[in-house]
C-alpha cells in the first residue's frame, strides 16, 4: 500500500574507506546532530579513524562525547571500542576563533592586530550571517587538510534555511569579488593603486551617500576594516572555492536528515533537488522519529471501539455496585443490574457475548477485575493514537516518495527521551545500519 | 513585572528552537489577538513564505495584505519582509535615496547589506517591524493593535533583538545611530513581549532555558512560554506508574491474564495463549511502558518551566497536522487560556477609562518622540 524506496545502506557508506567526507544536513529541529554522533560512533568502532565537527549540540549530548569545553580542536572521545583499529575525535565550532585564527593565518602579525581590534570586525566575526556556515566549510577544509583523520562527518549549523550551508560560501565569494568591496576600498586607498581609477564624480557621490547613511565613524571602520582584509581576500576566495569543490568530490557523501513531518521533509525534498543542481553527492535520507507499533494489525478504529466498550463496561458496573451499596434491597439491586443490561446491548459489539462469561470471572477474582479493564481500554486508547500517528507519517513520507522515489531512505524509531551517552548512540548507529526500507 | 502591568503588549515576538511550531504559534496568537474586532498585523522575516504556507495562500509579496478575518470583526494581515527591498524602502523613506538606492544596488551595496552582513540586515527587519508598531492613522490612532513577529529561532533572538544596540554602539552618531535606539527603545519597552516556543522535550526546553536567559541579561522583556504540540495523557496515574515499572514486572502473572481477558471480553479474539488477544498484550503494555516513560520525561520538562516563572501557556497537538481549522482551533485553545499580555492590557484600561481622551499615551510614543529629535539634532548637524 505504502511506497517504497531503496534502502540507505549505512555500513557499506562508512567501511568504504573512499567515503572521506559525510555532510549531515537538515531543517532543525530533526536530530542531525544526533545522527552525526551516532555515525561517527559507529564508523569509529567499525574501524575508521573519524572526526565529528558539530556546530551546536545540546549540552548533555556534548557532554557524552566528552566535549566540555569549546576549544575549536578535536578531543579524542572516551569510550570508543577501539578493537577495530579505529578511533574518534569530536569538536564543537568557534566561530569567532576560527575567524580570528584565519586572520592570524593569513596576514602579517601588524594587519591581523588592526583587524581583530576593528570594532566592524569584532561584531562581524560573531554574528556575519552565514558566518557560520562559512567556518563550517572552513574548519572542514582545515581537517581534510591536516588529513589525520580518514572520515570527517559533517553537522551542519541551525540556519534560517538548510540550504544557507550551501549558499554561505558563495555569497561571501560573489561579494568579495564585487565593486562594492572596490568602492569602499577606495577612499582608504587615495593615491593607491586600482582604487583611484574608480574615484570618479559618480564614486564620490556614492561614498558621500554611504557616509550620510552610515555615519561618517562607522564608514571609516568599514573602510579600514576592509583594507584590512583586502590580501586576505584571495584567500578566502580561493579557500571557498576549494571546498565547495571538496563537496562535489565522489569521497563526499550527503545525508540528508528529517522527520516524518510536513516541514521537514519539505525542507528535505528543497535539498535532494538543491544538491542535484549543485552536482553534489546525495547518499540518502535518514528519518529520524519514526514511530511503529508491534500490534501494527490492530486498526487504530477497532482499538478504539474496544476502548469504549469496555469503559462502558467498567462505568455500568460502577453504577451497578454503586445501587447494590445504597440502597441494600436485592429487589431494587436486580432492578438496577436489568436497567444496566439494557444499556449494554445499546453498546453492543463484543461485550455482550462474553457477559456471561465475565460475571462468572467476577465473583473468583479479587477486586483488580474492574482495574484490569481500565487498563486494558487505556492500552487500547493508546494505541489507536499510536496507529494514528503511524498513519500520519506514512501519508507524509509516501508524499516524498512518491516526488522522490530514487532516494534510498533509512527509519529511526522514535525513542521517548532524548540520547545523551555513548550507548544511545551505538543503539541509533545499530537502527540505522539495520534500518528497514522507508515503507516497513 | 510591573512593567508588565502597567502598559498592553503591543508587539509579540515569537521565537523557539527549530522544530517547535513557532509560525503556527505566532499565526493563531495573531488570530487571537484579532477577536473582538481588533487589527493585527502578523509579520514574517526569514523569508520562507510559512505564513503564506498556514493560511493556504498564495506567496506573500513585501506589502501589507488582510490574510484572515476573526471573530467578531477583527482581522490578520500579514506582510513577508524581504531584506533587501526592506533596504531600498528604508533608504528611500529616510534618505530620499530613490535614484541613489538603485545605484546602490548595482554596485552590490544592497546585496552586502542584506545578505553578508547580518547585523545590517536585522537592523532593517526589526526596524520595519516597530515602524509598523508605531505607525498611527490620520488621527493619531495606531493602525495595528498589535504586531505579531514571526521571530529567528532562540538560538539567535537576542542577537537578532539587540543588534540595533550594537549598531547604535558602532555607528556612535548619524541617522543609524539614532534610528537603532528608536528601536531599542520600542524592543525594551513594556509594550514589547518575547515568547518563546517549546515542547515538553529536553532539548528545546533546554533552549528555552537558556534563551530565557539570555534575553532577561540583555534586559529585553520575556512573555510567556508557549508549550506546543502537548500530546494527551492516556492512562490514569495508577496505570501509568503501573507501566513506567518494570515492564516484564508487569507484563507477568495475573495482571497480564487480566489483560488478555478484557481484551478478548472486547471482541477483540482469543485470551488463550497464542489467542489473538492474548498476542495484542506484550506489543500493547511496551506501548504503554513508552508512553509512561514519556509522561515521566514531560513532567520533569514542565518543571523545569514552571521554575522560569513565567506565564505559561499550552497548545495541544493537533492529530493531522496543523490546516487552517486547526489555526483557529489554536487561536480559540489560546483565547480560552488568556491571550498572552492582554490580561494585564485589560486590567490597565477599566482602570483609566476616565482619563483616557485619545490616542494612547506610553512608551512607545515616547520612543517616536525622541526619535523626532534625534532627527531634528541630526538637521542642526
Amino acid at each position: 500500500m505504502s511506497l517504497q524506496s531503496p534502502v540507505l545502506e549505512i555500513d557499506p557508506l562508512l567501511d568504504d574507506r573512499k567515503t572521506r567526507i559525510v555532510v549531515c544536513c537538515g531543517s532543525g529541529g530533526v536530530g542531525k546532530t544526533t545522527t552525526a554522533a551516532a555515525l561517527g560512533v559507529r564508523a569509529a568502532e567499525r574501524g575508521r579513524t573519524a572526526v565529528v565537527l558539530t556546530i551546536d549540540p545540546a549540552r548533555r549530548l556534548a557532554q557524552s562525547m566528552g566535549l566540555t569545553e569549546l576549544d575549536n580542536t578535536p578531543r579524542e572521545v572516551a569510550g570508543i571500542d577501539r578493537s577495530a583499529g579505529g578511533s574518534l575525535h569530536a569538536m564543537m565550532l568557534d566561530m569567532k576563533r576560527t575567524f580570528d585564527e584565519v586572520v592570524v593565518q593569513h596576514s602579517d602579525p601588524e594587519r591581523a592586530r588592526a583587524i581583530l581590534e576593528n570594532p566592524f570586525y569584532q561584531s562581524l566575526s560573531a554574528g556575519f550571517a552565514g558566518t557560520q556556515e562559512y567556518m563550517a566549510m572552513e574548519k572542514l577544509g582545515q581537517l581534510r587538510a591536516q588529513d589525520a583523520w580518514d572520515l570527517i562527518i559533517v553537522d551542519t549549523p541551525p540556519s534560517r534555511s538548510a540550504l544557507d550551508f550551501l549558499d554561505a560560501p558563495k555569497r561571501l565569494g560573489s561579494f568579495l569579488d564585487g565593486r562594492f568591496i572596490k568602492l569602499l576600498m577606495a577612499p582608504a586607498k587615495v593615491g593607491g593603486r586600482a582604487g583611484v581609477k574608480f574615484l570618479n564624480i559618480g564614486m564620490s557621490m556614492m561614498t558621500g551617500t554611504l557616509s550620510k547613511v552610515m555615519g561618517a565613524g562607522l564608514l571609516r571602520d568599514v573602510q579600514t576594516f576592509v583594507a584590512a582584509m583586502d590580501t586576505m581576500f584571495g584567500g578566502f576566495r580561493t579557500r571557498a572555492d576549494a571546498t565547495y569543490r571538496l563537496l562535489q568530490a565522489p569521497g563526499t557523501a550527503f545525508l540528508v536528515v528529517a522527520a516524518p513531518e510536513r516541514d521537514a521533509l519539505r525542507e528535505a525534498a528543497y535539498f535532494v533537488e538543491r544538491l542535484a543542481d549543485e552536482d553534489m553527492p546525495l547518499a540518502g535520507l535518514v528519518l529520524n522519529r519514526v514511530h511503529g507499533s508491534g500490534a501494527a494489525q490492530l486498526t487504530a478504529e477497532r482499538a478504539l471501539a474496544a476502548a469504549e466498550a469496555l469503559e462502558d463496561y467498567v462505568a455500568e458496573r460502577a453504577a451497578e455496585s454503586e445501587a447494590e451499596g445504597t440502597d441494600g434491597s436485592t429487589v431494587d439491586g436486580a432492578g438496577a443490574h436489568s436497567g444496566a443490561e439494557g444499556e449494554e446491548n445499546l453498546a453492543g459489539g463484543g461485550i455482550v457475548d462474553q457477559r456471561a462469561g465475565h460475571d462468572d470471572s467476577r465473583q473468583d477474582l479479587p477486586a483488580g477485575t474492574d482495574d484490569s479493564e481500565r487498563l486494558a481500554a487505556g492500552l487500547l486508547r493508546l494505541h489507536a493514537e499510536r496507529m494514528q500517528v503511524v498513519a500520519r507519517e506514512r501519508r507524509t513520507r509516501d508524499r516524498f516518495v512518491s516526488v522522490h522515489p530514487e532516494v534510498p531512505m533509512v527509519d529511526v524509531t522514535a525513542l521517548p527521551g532524548d540520547v545523551h551517552d555513548l550507548e544511545g548512540l551505538r543503539a541509533i548507529g545499530q537502527e540505522l545500519a539495520e534500518g528497514q526500507p522507508a515503507a516497513a | 513585572m510591573s512593567a508588565h502591568q502597567s502598559s498592553a503588549v503591543r508587539l509579540h515576538i515569537v521565537t523557539g528552537k527549530g522544530g517547535t511550531g513557532k509560525t503556527t504559534v505566532a499565526a493563531s496568537l495573531a488570530l487571537a489577538l484579532a477577536a473582538e474586532g481588533r487589527r493585527v498585523l502578523l509579520v514574517e522575516v526569514e523569508e520562507r513564505q510559512g505564513i503564506a504556507q498556514l493560511f493556504e495562500t498564495e506567496a506573500l509579496p513585501y506589502e501589507e495584505r488582510r490574510i484572515a478575518s476573526a471573530s467578531g470583526g477583527g482581522e490578520v494581515h500579514a506582510l513577508a519582509i524581504d531584506a533587501e527591498l526592506a533596504m531600498l524602502d528604508y533608504l528611500d523613506m529616510f534618505y530620499k535615496l530613490g535614484r541613489a538606492g538603485r545605484a546602490l544596488k548595482k554596485l552590490g551595496a544592497i546585496d552586502f547589506a542584506t545578505t553578508v552582513a547580518p547585523g545590517i540586515r536585522d537592523v532593517l527587519l526589526t526596524g520595519k517591524v516597530c515602524e509598523a508598531v508605531r505607525r498611527k492613522d490620520k488621527a493619531g490612532w495606531p493602525v495595528y493593535d498589535a504586531v505579531v513577529l514571526d521571530a529567528p529561532p532562540t538560538g539567535r533572538i537576542t542577537r537578532f533583538l539587540n543588534v540595533n544596540d550594537e549598531v547604535a554602539g558602532l555607528a556612535r552618531m548619524g541617522p543609524i545611530h539614532n534610528q537603532a535606539q528608536a528601536v531599542m527603545r520600542v524592543l525594551k519597552s513594556p509594550q514589547t513581549a518575547i515568547h518563546l516556543v517549546t515542547l515538553l522535550e529536553e532539548m528545546p526546553v533546554q533552549e528555552t532555558m537558556d534563551g530565557v536567559a539570555e534575553l532577561r541579561a540583555a534586559g529585553l522583556p520575556v512573555g510567556a512560554v508557549i508549550v506546543n504540540m502537548v500530546r494527551p495523557v492516556l492512562l490514569g496515574d495508577a496505570d501509568l506508574a503501573k507501566a513506567a515499572a518494570d515492564r516484564s514486572a508487569v507484563a507477568v502473572g495475573k495482571r497480564r491474564t487480566a489483560v488478555a481477558k478484557a481484551l478478548s471480553q472486547a471482541g477483540l479474539g482469543g485470551a488463550r495463549r497464542g489467542g489473538v488477544a492474548e498476542r495484542l498484550v506484550d506489543p500493547l503494555l511496551a506501548q504503554a511502558h513508552e508512553h509512561a516513560q514519556r509522561v515521566v520525561l514531560e513532567r520533569e520538562q514542565r518543571a523545569e518551566i514552571a521554575a522560569l516563572g513565567l506565564p505559561v501557556r499550552e497548545l495541544d497537538l493537533l492529530g493531522d497536522g496543523v490546516d487552517l481549522g486547526g489555526l483557529y482551533r489554536l487561536a480559540d485553545s489560546l483565547r480560552k487560556q488568556a491571550v498572552p499580555g492582554v490580561m494585564e492590557a485589560a486590567a490597565r484600561a477599566k482602570g483609566r477609562t476616565a482619563a483616557a481622551g485619545g490616542p494612547e499615551d506610553d512608551d512607545i510614543e515616547d520612543a517616536d518622540d525622541a526619535d523626532d529629535e534625534d532627527e531634528d539634532e541630526d538637521e542642526d548637524a
